[in-house]
């Protein structure tokens, strides 16, 4: 679904990938691990095309997307949803705006219509109420639960999350990783979780939603040691990828560098 | 500024290969603002935003620069007129001043303070919050969006706000002409409309398009292009306001040098 071929990019002087090379499968969670400033992001705009690379090729849906021109891209954008790491918002508009703002821009649904999307993601992301505030009124959480309804609008098929739980207290944290749990889990979206934050990233590789009694979602766990066959990881170390492989494969792992980062 | 010289001269090679490319993205950014104008969807509900932001909240900074300028110009002719004898002639000094170079010259300088600084801010913020990003990453151009409907509304309100100066300026230049030099009225106003000639006029209307181009391309390019945070923001900000007074300047030299070349034509 995602395929990196030998990427290398860099900004100035400085080198941020290094012959990077992985795969992203349909319906997979890729869990991308490093430190700050190790082209954990820079990964997400490639995907996107915001950014290209010096050398190497970047397939989505099969499609080598390096070349494409930005109008030919928008097709491949409109199948991706973006998590940005502060939500992003448009400060101008409020949270209807700025959800529905793909719908608003493509102009081909009567507004009324626009504005149910709208409630039934932002009912997703629990802030129906919130639809008529503006940015400035929303707190980091609510920013970064909008920032996912943004990105849940037209039902994309690949979710990139770009560090959305830095910086949140536990409690919004958790919500926001349940959030990805669903979507991986139940609306079976394909993934890349971009974090330097280990816990959320080892509760999303344990745990699964699955539809309990009355459609109710319930968190199950696969205990600390297991990991689903569905999340995997990636490390990034000095711009090359220095691990991958599942989360017991990196809890496990003898590498001094994953070590280090795991403890 | 000291940077820029450090630069300059620890690599000159290095500095002049940054400067051609930083050319090269301004015009490419004005291309493909210009290339947006005849193309769709074009973004009404901006354009008349930024045409309200720019033209009503530009009002009041330009009727008065207008008028003190005006006022200001007759009280110093005053001296120089009165050696020869010619007070008389100060409605012609203020209406030729002000028309052909001070009016559009000032308004222009003084939208850059308040307008190439606002857009370079706004943008600023808009790239280093990654607003931009995630509108191209929701399929929105945001040279589109963002950039042609500033450049749309500040072309055509800095000419109605230059008209404006330009009239208040005039104003201002009777007051004084009429209560201080005791000049009448008539002679004011008929030595100031009767010195004019249509390559003034033209001069006066077409200079503040090209301004107001200068204007809004450079905040749009000096705020797309922002990095390093807020801090990055005021650098941009400041840049901005620089760079677009230096080419109103520098533009105007260049205009006046093709309005004198083809006067002839345009009053014939």
């Amino acid at each position: 679904m995602i395929e990196f071929q030998n990427v290398y990019k860099s900004f100035d002087d400085e080198t941020i990938l290094k012959n990077v090379s992985f795969r992203v499968r349909r319906g997979e969670t890729k869990i991308i691990l490093g430190v700050s400033g190790s082209g954990k992001s820079t990964i997400l705009k490639l995907i996107l095309g915001l950014i290209r690379p010096d050398e190497g090729h970047i397939l989505v849906e099969g499609r080598e997307i390096t070349r494409l021109t930005e109008p030919q891209l928008s097709s491949i954008r409109s199948g991706i949803g973006m998590v940005f790491q502060e939500g992003a918002l448009f400060d101008s508009l409020n949270v209807l705006e700025n959800v529905g703002y793909r719908l608003f821009e493509e102009g081909r649904m009567p507004e009324s219509e626009i504005e149910a999307v709208v409630l039934r993601v932002l009912g997703f992301v629990d802030l129906e109420e919130s639809i008529d505030k503006m940015p400035a009124e929303l707190s980091g959480g609510m920013k970064r639960r909008v920032g996912i309804a943004r990105a849940l609008v037209g039902n994309p098929p690949v979710i990139l999350y770009d560090e959305p739980t830095a910086g949140l207290d536990p409690i919004t944290k958790r919500t926001i990783v349940e959030l990805m749990i669903k979507l991986r889990d139940i609306e079976g979206v394909t993934g890349v979780f971009v974090t330097h934050d280990l816990q959320a990233a080892s509760i999303i590789a344990t745990q699964y939603a699955a539809a309990g009694e009355g459609g109710r979602i319930r968190f199950h766990s696969e205990g600390e040691s297991s990991s689903l066959l569905n999340t995997g990881f990636l490390m990034l170390q000095d711009g090359s990828i220095g691990f991958e492989g599942s989360y017991e494969e990196m809890m496990h792992s003898k590498s001094s560098y994953v070590q280090a980062f795991v403890a | 500024m000291q940077s820029i010289l450090k630069a300059l001269f620890e690599s000159p090679l290095r500095f002049l290969v940054k400067a051609i490319i930083e050319i090269q993205s301004y015009t490419l950014l004005s291309g493909r603002a210009i290339a947006n104008m005849f193309t769709r969807p074009v973004y009404w509900k901006e354009i008349i935003l930024q045409m309200d932001r720019i033209g009503v909240g530009s009002l009041i900074i330009i009727i008065l620069t207008g008028f003190f300028t005006g006022a200001v110009l007759a009280i110093q002719s005053e001296g120089a007129l009165r050696r020869y004898g010619a007070v008389s002639l100060t409605g012609q000094l203020v209406s030729l001043t002000l028309i052909r170079e001070l009016g559009p010259v000032l308004s222009a300088l003084m939208l850059a303070g308040r307008m190439a600084s606002g857009i370079a801010s706004e943008l600023g913020s808009m790239t280093v919050s990654e607003q931009i990003s995630a509108m191209r990453a929701l399929g929105t151009d945001p040279i589109r969006r963002l950039v042609t409907p500033r450049i749309i509304a500040m072309i055509l309100m800095l000419p109605l706000l230059t008209i404006i100066c330009d009239t208040v300026g005039m104003l201002g230049g009777w007051l004084i002409a009429s209560y201080k030099l005791l000049i009448s009225s008539n002679q004011f106003w008929s030595d100031a409309i009767n010195t004019l000639q249509l390559s003034d006029v033209v001069g006066t209307l077409v200079k503040p398009v090209v301004f107001g181009f200068i204007i809004s391309i450079t905040g749009c390019y000096a705020g797309l292009r922002t990095h390093g945070g807020t801090e990055g923001v005021g650098k941009s900000t400041t840049q901005a306001v620089v760079s677009s007074s230096i080419m109103i300047i520098a533009a105007d030299f260049f205009i006046n040098n093709l309005l004198i070349h083809f006067a002839p034509v345009i009053n014939r």
